[in-house]
């Protein structure tokens, strides 16, 4: 706990003061490596084959099942955004289909 | 999908096996999708569910322990992670535990392993010296250590009425923790930022799925960077920063929002312009108005790119539905001022008609949370609006009405519980 202590007096002076060297623990900084999660479930239900072969490769279904009901132009508009700024390869013959599941889905007046 | 095999990705820094997975998922989705499969997308992992208080369904979210150095979080997207902190977590002490702290990445190619004696962090641009920085030469550099609240900017983004696209968050997209690293501006120093510098552009290991993405890079404008205050961190609570939260190094902005506090940090650019990439001049911006608020609908209002933090405060041992014993009850919960410190932190249990002050805890700092408590008195079978509102030391509070823009960005309106007591 003294490192708080420490942080605490530094900042009451406003200030970022090095850690005197003395009171210095040597943090161990070890090479890591991870396993993450694959998260390729697939979206479910009737229409489907669009979104899951368009969609699933720069994320997870999870983020679009997770949002709230959106108006169909909101719906348009994020997959214009998903293709023209972050480079979705998206087939644009599959567009109207992926539009239609998340207003299927996800949509609202 | 036919164009997905064509776009082999350009991963340089990632190990085979992580390029591998990487394709083979895709041809894994590909087959799936030829096939014309439509299979339930129950994640398998999940072991729990929690219920947000979110004012629209979905409101489920699986509790997952899946993830690397991570314990109970709450799953927001399983890839790239979104994973926010279980809010219970912010009534158990001021700082957060590096396993619960909250995780959020813009691009799936995430290096899985890091090599410390290999890792080599880059100064460059407008600079007299480029330097290739090893993990031991930073740690050369005089040792700084600071407490800070680092909070997506879209935390609590799942509260916003109209309802806007985006990770829905509770409010859990934040934490507090004790960052020690060395000062950003000593290693601008040794690297000698050049006469007519004005920006300092920060890079990760992370990097677009999709080729010609615009990979994420943000930028401090350079006084900013230089101010003494910003830290390259090698820990946080005392050890190496879990791997999803920036391992082995990440950039730290006290007081600013976390876009800015890069992670896996590989590469600091010197510029002599203004930095024109898609992350900040188009992405993470915000209507340059009061709170960052206008009209849904509205359009044509000039955008900035988000900055400071605003006050924030929250109830830690009580949640809106709650039924307490009528009498006497401790309230008690955490505050932050932005990018100044908490001046004070008021309570009402009126719905605001009139406010009470409360205890502060602990001072660690002015980019910390701080505690606050307070004991309120319930009559028996009485309803109430519990709410707690903090003013930063700069005179900034908490505003009574929400504020609104399309990204879901900057939320601090004051929150309200519906409390009964028995």
């Amino acid at each position: 706990m003294h490192k708080q202590i420490i942080a605490v007096a530094c900042l009451t002076a406003g200030l970022l003061y090095a850690t005197p060297a003395w009171v210095q623990d040597k943090i161990e900084i070890k090479s890591t490596k991870v396993d993450l999660p694959a998260g390729d479930s697939l979206f479910p239900g009737e229409g489907a084959d669009a979104i899951n072969n368009n969609c699933l490769a720069c994320h997870s279904a999870d983020m679009v099942l997770t949002q709230p009901a959106l108006p169909k132009a909101t719906w348009e508009a994020e997959v214009h955004k998903m293709i023209t700024t972050y480079k979705a390869p998206v087939d644009e013959q599959d567009v109207a289909a992926i539009v239609e599941y998340l207003v299927k889905t996800k949509g609202k007046n | 999908m036919a164009h997905l095999g064509n776009n082999l990705p350009r991963h340089s820094i990632l190990g085979n096996s992580a390029l591998a997975a990487v394709l083979s998922r895709r041809a894994t989705l590909r087959q799936l999708g030829l096939a014309g499969l439509s299979l339930a997308a129950a994640p398998a992992f999940a072991e729990d569910l929690i219920k947000l208080p979110l004012p629209s369904d979905p409101r489920e979210r699986p509790l997952t322990h899946d993830f690397p150095q991570k314990g109970t979080m709450i799953l927001q997207r399983t890839r790239p992670p979104l994973l926010e902190t279980p809010f219970e977590v912010f009534d158990r002490g001021v700082f957060t535990p590096n396993d619960q702290f909250y995780v959020r990445w813009h691009w799936a190619v995430i290096p899985t392993s890091v090599e410390v004696n290999t890792f080599r962090l880059a100064v460059r641009g407008h600079v007299n010296q480029t330097l290739s920085l090893s993990i031991d030469d930073l740690r050369s550099l005089p040792q700084v250590e600071l407490a800070a609240v680092n909070q997506c900017s879209g935390n609590s983004r799942g509260y916003y009425e109209p309802r806007v696209a985006g990770a829905q968050w509770s409010h859990g997209a934040m934490g507090n923790a004790l960052w020690t690293g060395v000062r950003l501006k000593d290693v601008l120093d040794r690297a000698g930022v050049k006469a007519g510098a004005v920006q300092v552009r920060f890079d990760g290991l992370d990097e677009p799925v999709v080729p010609d993405a615009p990979d994420f890079k943000k930028s401090l404008d350079v006084d900013h960077a230089r101010d003494g205050e910003v830290m390259i961190a090698y820990a946080m609570n005392g050890e190496q920063l879990p791997l999803l939260n920036g391992f082995p190094l990440r950039l730290i902005v006290p007081g600013w929002y976390s876009t800015y506090w890069v992670k896996m940090l590989s590469d600091i650019e010197v510029l002599d312009k203004k930095d024109d990439n898609f992350w900040m001049a188009v992405a993470y911006t915000i209507p340059d108005t009061p709170h960052a608020s206008i009209t849904p609908g509205q359009t044509g209002e000039k955008l900035v790119p988000i900055n400071k933090m605003v006050p924030r405060s929250f109830f830690t041992n009580v949640a809106s539905g709650a039924t307490l014993p009528a009498g006497s009850a401790p309230l008690r919960g955490i505050a932050f001022g932005g990018d100044s410190g908490v001046a004070k932190v008021e309570l009402s249990i009126d719905d605001g008609k009139s406010w009470q002050p409360t205890a502060l805890g602990k001072d660690h700092g002015k980019y910390s949370f701080r505690q606050w408590e307070a004991n309120v008195l319930l009559g028996a079978k009485s309803s109430h609006s519990f709410m707690v509102r903090c003013t930063n030391q700069a005179g900034d509070v908490q505003p009574d009405a929400p504020n609104w823009n399309p990204s879901g960005f900057m939320r601090n309106v004051i929150e309200t519980l519906q409390v009964t007591a028995s």
